[in-house]
């Protein structure tokens, strides 16, 4: 298993990862409320028709939110 | 009308007052629809415009022993740290004991399926230390997925009795209203122990000032100081708790950031003893094939579209059918009223004031009704979230959020609640924005005007395979308030400023059939307040106008009146003309003829005369009062009281031209101006306290008004 760490809007449609840290106070506490802890997995589902929003599956459910939000979190790729 | 079922109280019955919270999604309505049936109102919280839903219900057991409570139905949330109005309105519920709609205690509703989230919620408040009860819903979708929750288990951990229900099929919920009735104690312990995180001394200072308070209540206290926008801070001991957060240098984000870390951590360890994922039968869920449609690049907006044209082209045919019936009786209920009641001012006031005033809105309930239906359905789908995920992109270069196409969507049903939804937009100036143009969208009130001046100027013999014209122009204009609606989006993005970070983040709830009986309540309730309140306002214009429409000055009137009074006149017309002409004499020196006739300078280029200018006038109360304004004023006229409205202005003649009064050009010059311009006071007044400035609506009024005038005065012009 190689990691790599990157942030959430780098994910491809299918590719998941682990949430390591976030890039921004402020909203770190949104991402958690919803479900967005370090340590959970998350997986991209799908980008909108236009590229952006995304929406990713976090433990068992269906989120969205905007590419720009999805660069505050960090993850670490799993293969 | 449905008849609500008056609930005893008897002495001996002890009242409780429960509060229903949980995470948006989680089948919270259909709950408290479940619990209350219909004993319900709906209402707002003092002081914000919150909508607040309560009910009662009566609950007995075999032993005799009886509750009589009371539900009130909290705002969807995630937590109770408040970041939007309806978030802050949960928490001084929970939070501030001296709150009027304070609970006894709380049923937290869970969704199954999103058990790990809906834990949040519910230990926050278990660490309030009020009691409550897991309500864990949607147990037949949690099944679905392969997931086994072990109820007993849980309840166990968390120290609150949990129930396993499924609320849209009914089950479970006698077990639930048995233990409401019994089992309701306070959390047998604490979930996390808060003085972990936050100075310990400092809470402890805290749970003196407030006897009785949990830690982790003092904590929010606490949290409450450092600043809440919308409301009072809980109004105790406020010097007193500042000078802690200076001395103890007390950090709001990094506590709540490592609660919720541990929180969450705790949850894990709670979810791993008491949920079993059966991988096996995990298959690839509906949702996710039907997102794969729904969400796709071409699909998915055909899609769109494709629902926007069924709804408006079935408001049209389908609703056609009760509202000529509606139509008919009032009809018939005037001319009894002629024929039995003698002749004078009184039967003049009730036929020509009251009965044409109020067939104006009567006739329209229909649409409304299936307007309200279609948008409760798209709701209650999921489809809304994906009609969001959809038009972001598209929306966000014009200063809107993806969520603004929620309250923008819900514009075309009424103003006045969509822009009480863009609450859910936690950017303002995207807020701001939304709230400006949202009236631009065609909402109900504008509908009767257009069908009304649509059946006038567009024969419907027009039909195009399965298209109907009058339906097609009736798209267009719907179409064409979305389009001005975001042009005005744009220009606003380019003249305010501001440097708040947008954001988007929102989940996509599970799609679901919608549940009829629900949405039969939705149409009930949202038809019934149209009726009560457009119903009040449209009396009192008619009868204000038929008092004005009937009297004038004595002697300008008496001069009308005895104009055709010669010989002359009686060789030239029949006695009915005359008859006709002296009414329309009389109407034009009336006292609303006067201030029709004062506006008539600035509207006469739009092709508008005095008559319209009343409506115009009166309309400011409420668009759809146009149509009862018409309906007033012809029969004060002396038309024919056996023909509907439509009816009687095809048949009026322009005493100047001698040609029909309602020629195209004047009917596509006021559905403009209708389209355009801002006439609703309650609009006006939503404005003004969801933007907590006379600014915002004043500037509403006049960009909207110029937009009309000059969209009506471009048709008209070209088109005459």
């Amino acid at each position: 298993m190689s990691a790599a760490i990157c942030t959430l809007d780098k994910l491809k449609p299918g590719e998941s990862g682990s949430i390591v840290s976030f890039n921004d106070e402020e909203n770190a506490l949104k991402f958690m409320e919803m479900g967005c802890t370090p340590g959970e997995i998350v997986l991209m589902d799908s980008y909108a028709p236009l590229g952006d929003p995304l929406a990713i599956i976090v433990s068992g459910y269906k989120l969205s939110l905007r590419k720009s939000e999805a660069a505050y979190i960090n993850i670490e790729r799993i293969q | 009308m449905l008849k609500k079922r008056k609930l005893k109280r008897d002495a001996n019955m002890t009242s409780l007052k429960v509060a229903l919270m949980g995470n948006p999604n989680s089948g919270k309505s259909t709950l408290f629809n479940a619990l209350t049936g219909m004993n319900q109102q709906t209402g707002n919280y003092p002081g914000v415009t919150v909508e607040k839903r309560t009910g009662e219900t009566v609950i007995n057991d075999e032993a005799g022993k009886s509750a009589f409570i009371s539900l009130l139905d909290l705002p969807g949330t995630y937590s109770i740290y408040p970041k939007s109005l309806d978030e802050e309105v949960c928490f001084k519920v929970l939070c501030d004991n001296t709150d009027e709609d304070h609970p006894d205690a709380v049923l937290i509703v869970a969704d199954a399926t999103n058990l790990r989230r809906s834990l949040f919620l519910t230990t926050q408040v278990i660490d309030l230390g009020l009691p409550c009860v897991l309500v864990m819903n949607m147990m037949d979708f949690a099944r679905l997925r392969g997931l086994e929750i072990d109820a007993a288990k849980l309840s166990d951990l968390l120290g609150i009795p949990v129930v396993a229900t499924n609320a849209r099929k009914k089950v479970g919920i006698d077990t639930l209203r048995k233990v409401i009735l019994n089992e309701f104690h306070k959390p047998s312990k604490t979930f996390l122990e808060i003085s972990n995180f936050a100075p310990g001394e400092m809470i402890k200072t805290v749970q003196g000032m407030f006897p009785g308070e949990t830690a982790y209540g003092a904590f929010q206290l606490i949290n409450n100081e450092t600043g809440i926008s919308h409301f009072e801070s809980i109004p105790f001991h406020k010097v007193e708790i500042k000078k802690l957060i200076t001395k103890f240098h007390f950090e709001k984000h990094k506590i709540q950031s490592e609660e919720t870390i541990a929180r969450y951590k705790a949850i894990n360890e709670v979810i791993k003893e008491c949920v079993v994922i059966n991988e096996e039968e995990k298959k690839k869920s509906l949702t996710a094939r039907i997102d794969k449609i729904l969400t796709h690049k071409t699909w998915g907006y055909l899609f769109f579209l494709v629902i926007l044209f069924v709804i408006f082209q079935s408001i049209f045919l389908i609703a056609k059918y009760p509202m000529n019936a509606i139509e008919f009786c009032f009809v018939k209920i005037s001319e009894f009223g002629q024929n039995v009641l003698p002749p004078g001012e009184l039967s003049s006031l009730l036929i020509d004031g009251i009965l044409a005033g109020l067939s104006g809105v009567a006739v329209f309930v229909p649409q409304i009704a299936l307007l309200f239906a279609f948008i409760a359905i798209l709701e209650d789908t999921g489809y809304m979230a994906r009609a969001s995920f959809l038009m972001d992109k598209l929306m966000r270069p014009l200063g809107l959020n993806g969520r603004s196409v929620i309250p923008l969507m819900s514009g075309m049903a009424c103003a006045v609640p969509a822009i009480m939804g863009t609450r859910t937009i936690p950017n303002w100036k995207e807020r701001l924005t939304t709230i400006m143009v949202t009236p631009l969208m065609s909402c109900s009130a504008r509908l009767p005007v257009y069908t009304l001046l649509i059946a006038l100027v567009i024969p419907s013999t027009h039909n195009y395979g399965y298209f109907n014209l009058q339906g097609l122009v009736l798209m267009g204009l719907y179409l064409l308030g979305f389009i001005s609606a975001l042009a005005a989006a744009f220009v606003i993005k380019l003249l305010v400023k501001s440097k708040e970070k947008s954001y988007f983040m929102m989940e996509m709830p599970l799609y679901r059939v919608p549940k009829l009986s629900g949405i039969g309540l939705t149409i009930y309730q949202k038809s019934f307040i149209f009726l009560r309140d457009a119903g009040k306002v449209i009396l009192a214009i008619s009868v204000i106008l038929w008092v004005m429409a009937s009297h004038g000055p004595p002697s300008k009137m008496k001069a009308a009146e005895t104009a055709y009074n010669n010989p002359d006149s009686a060789k030239k017309y029949t006695p009915q003309q005359i008859q006709g002409f002296v009414a329309m004499g009389k109407l034009k020196e009336s006292y609303a003829g006067n201030a029709g006739q004062w506006i008539e300078p600035v509207i006469k280029p739009l092709g508008f005369d005095w008559k319209i200018g009343i409506a115009l006038i009166t309309s400011f109360a409420a668009r759809e009062v146009f149509v009862g304004t018409m309906a007033t004023l012809y029969s004060a006229q002396g038309a024919n009281n056996n023909l509907s409205i439509r009816e009687k202005m095809a048949d009026a003649i322009n005493p100047e031209t001698g040609k029909k009064e309602y020629t195209a050009a004047v009917g596509f010059s006021l559905m403009l101006f209708y389209a355009f311009a801002m006439q609703c006071m309650s609009t006006l007044a939503v404005v003004y306290r969801e933007t907590k400035s006379i600014k915002w609506p004043i500037i509403q009024f006049f960009y909207m008004g110029g937009l009309a005038w000059l969209a009506s005065f471009l048709v008209y012009t070209l088109a005459k």
